[in-house]
């Protein structure tokens, strides 16, 4: 029910603040979104979206800390460490 | 998909859980919140991967398994009415009320119409103006940015054939519900990630701070749950309670804050009962006075709903992590998703659900299912 899916925004057809509507790519199947949630997602951008509603914007850099995060403490480095 | 497939990598996963095991040197019971976890969870059988120390339980957050019958019993009500289009989420169609549910509304000729999303039923009262359309607006934090939008739409545009039966909750009053609990034996949280994409973490520190116990923000993906028990196991084994953010791709600490806005703008916060738990203080939203033209429950006079009755099923305790599905005697026997007793059973989020999906193994007298939900 929570389930929210990535999408990539192709293209956005202005309206006021709540009537902002995108159309998102979800792998290929074309969605009509909300964007009003989203006022700063630009084309090209990834947004989650939930029950037809953009509720964010990825944060693509972000999106590699579960590796990093891995990388660090499978290199032997327990995270956390360095706060103690 | 991007930002799907490279967080269900096997190799990463293994050496997450070979992680976990690694820093786990005492038994530890963590609730994972979301109904949307719980089913990643056992989908991908995560928990067995897991050393035998920690224990997974499931948490109350499916917003279909946790509406009352009460309320479903109002939904059923306004749907059988001839002058009503009854517009919902598809999950909910099977829940059963106190006697029958919403798909049999639809059986007995009643206009119950699934939608993907609640702006999808304003465009519906559009274009029926001789009818009034109900849209039913179940769900936790992540699904109230959309419900708000709907009524507010239909509010700017006047579309007054438009109302919503509104059943939403809130997460932090259920997780206090639980911790208050004189046999709670949890002793860390993985919070719900959509949730927080929403309403950020912040409101979830005054409860890691009060209860000592640590909360991680948690994304749904194998990795990003796997991570998430991490973080909250190195907390634990360090003594350590705080809220920390496993999901930022996705989730800021202030949350979204325009969907905040329309939420305040749009809903109240109201006392809320919750199937099989009872009622918890201000623990869901309610349409404002100046919404009240939109709300089914002012403009349509519903007759009172017939007493729940109690049978065997024992989802309260499922979706308060006392029980698991196998511990329920009916579970895959006089239960299934055919026939549910219970909303735990119905919901693809629910944890009954989800064990019968994917865990004949523990439950041998349950036939495998080819079905996925």
């Amino acid at each position: 029910m929570c389930l929210a899916v990535p999408g990539k925004i192709m293209q956005i057809t202005e309206g006021d603040a709540i009537t902002r509507i995108g159309r998102v790519s979800f792998g290929g199947i074309v969605r009509e979104v909300n964007l009003a949630f989203v006022p700063e997602a630009v084309m090209g951008d990834y947004v989650l979206v939930h029950a037809g509603v953009a509720i964010n914007a990825i944060d693509e850099p972000e999106a590699k800390q579960v590796f990093e995060y891995l990388q660090e403490i499978y290199g032997g480095d327990i995270p956390g460490d360095a706060e103690r | 998909m991007k930002f799907i497939d490279e967080y269900r990598d096997p190799e990463a996963v293994r050496r997450y859980a070979d992680e976990i095991a690694r820093i786990t040197t005492r038994s530890w019971t963590i609730m994972e919140i979301c109904g949307g976890q719980t089913h990643s969870i056992v989908k991908n059988g995560l928990d067995c991967m897991l050393p035998d120390k920690i224990t997974l339980l499931h948490g109350p957050g499916c917003p279909v398994c946790v509406t009352s019958a009460a309320m479903i019993d109002k939904a059923i009500a306004l749907a059988s009415r001839d002058d009503v289009i009854f517009c919902s989420f598809g999950d909910m169609l099977r829940v059963p009320g106190s006697r029958r549910d919403l798909l049999s509304v639809k059986a007995d000729g009643g206009d119950v119409r699934m939608v993907y999303s609640p702006i999808d039923a304003v465009h519906i009262a559009e274009k029926n103006l001789d009818r009034r359309v109900v849209f039913f607006a179940i769900g936790f934090e992540t699904t109230a940015p959309a419900n708000a939008a709907a009524v507010y739409y239909a509010r700017q545009k006047g579309i007054d054939n438009f109302s919503m039966l509104v059943a939403q909750v809130l997460v932090p009053p259920a997780i206090e519900k639980i911790l208050n609990a004189p046999d709670c034996r949890l002793q860390g949280f993985l919070a719900a990630g959509h949730v927080c994409t929403v309403m950020g973490y912040a409101e979830y520190e005054p409860i890691a701070e009060k209860y000592r116990i640590p909360i991680v923000v948690t994304g749904f993906e194998p990795l990003d749950i796997l991570q998430g028990i991490h973080m909250t196991v190195w907390q634990l084994e360090q003594g350590r309670a705080r809220v920390e953010n496993q999901y930022s791709r996705a989730v800021k600490r202030a949350g979204n804050l325009p969907a905040q806005k329309l939420m305040a703008d749009v809903f109240e916060t109201v006392d809320r009962e919750w199937r099989g738990i009872g009622l918890i203080p201000k623990s869901g939203l309610a349409l404002r006075p100046a919404y009240r033209k939109f709300d089914s429950e002012a403009v349509f006079d519903i007759a009172a709903p017939d007493p729940e009755i109690v049978g065997e099923c024992i989802s309260g305790l499922i979706l308060q992590g006392r029980q698991k599905p196998s511990d329920c005697p009916a579970f895959g026997k006089r239960c299934t998703p055919e026939h549910p007793l219970g909303a735990t059973m119905v919901s693809s989020e629910g944890a009954c659900a989800a064990y019968y999906a994917y865990r004949q193994k523990e439950s041998p007298h349950i036939k495998p299912t080819s079905g996925k939900h």
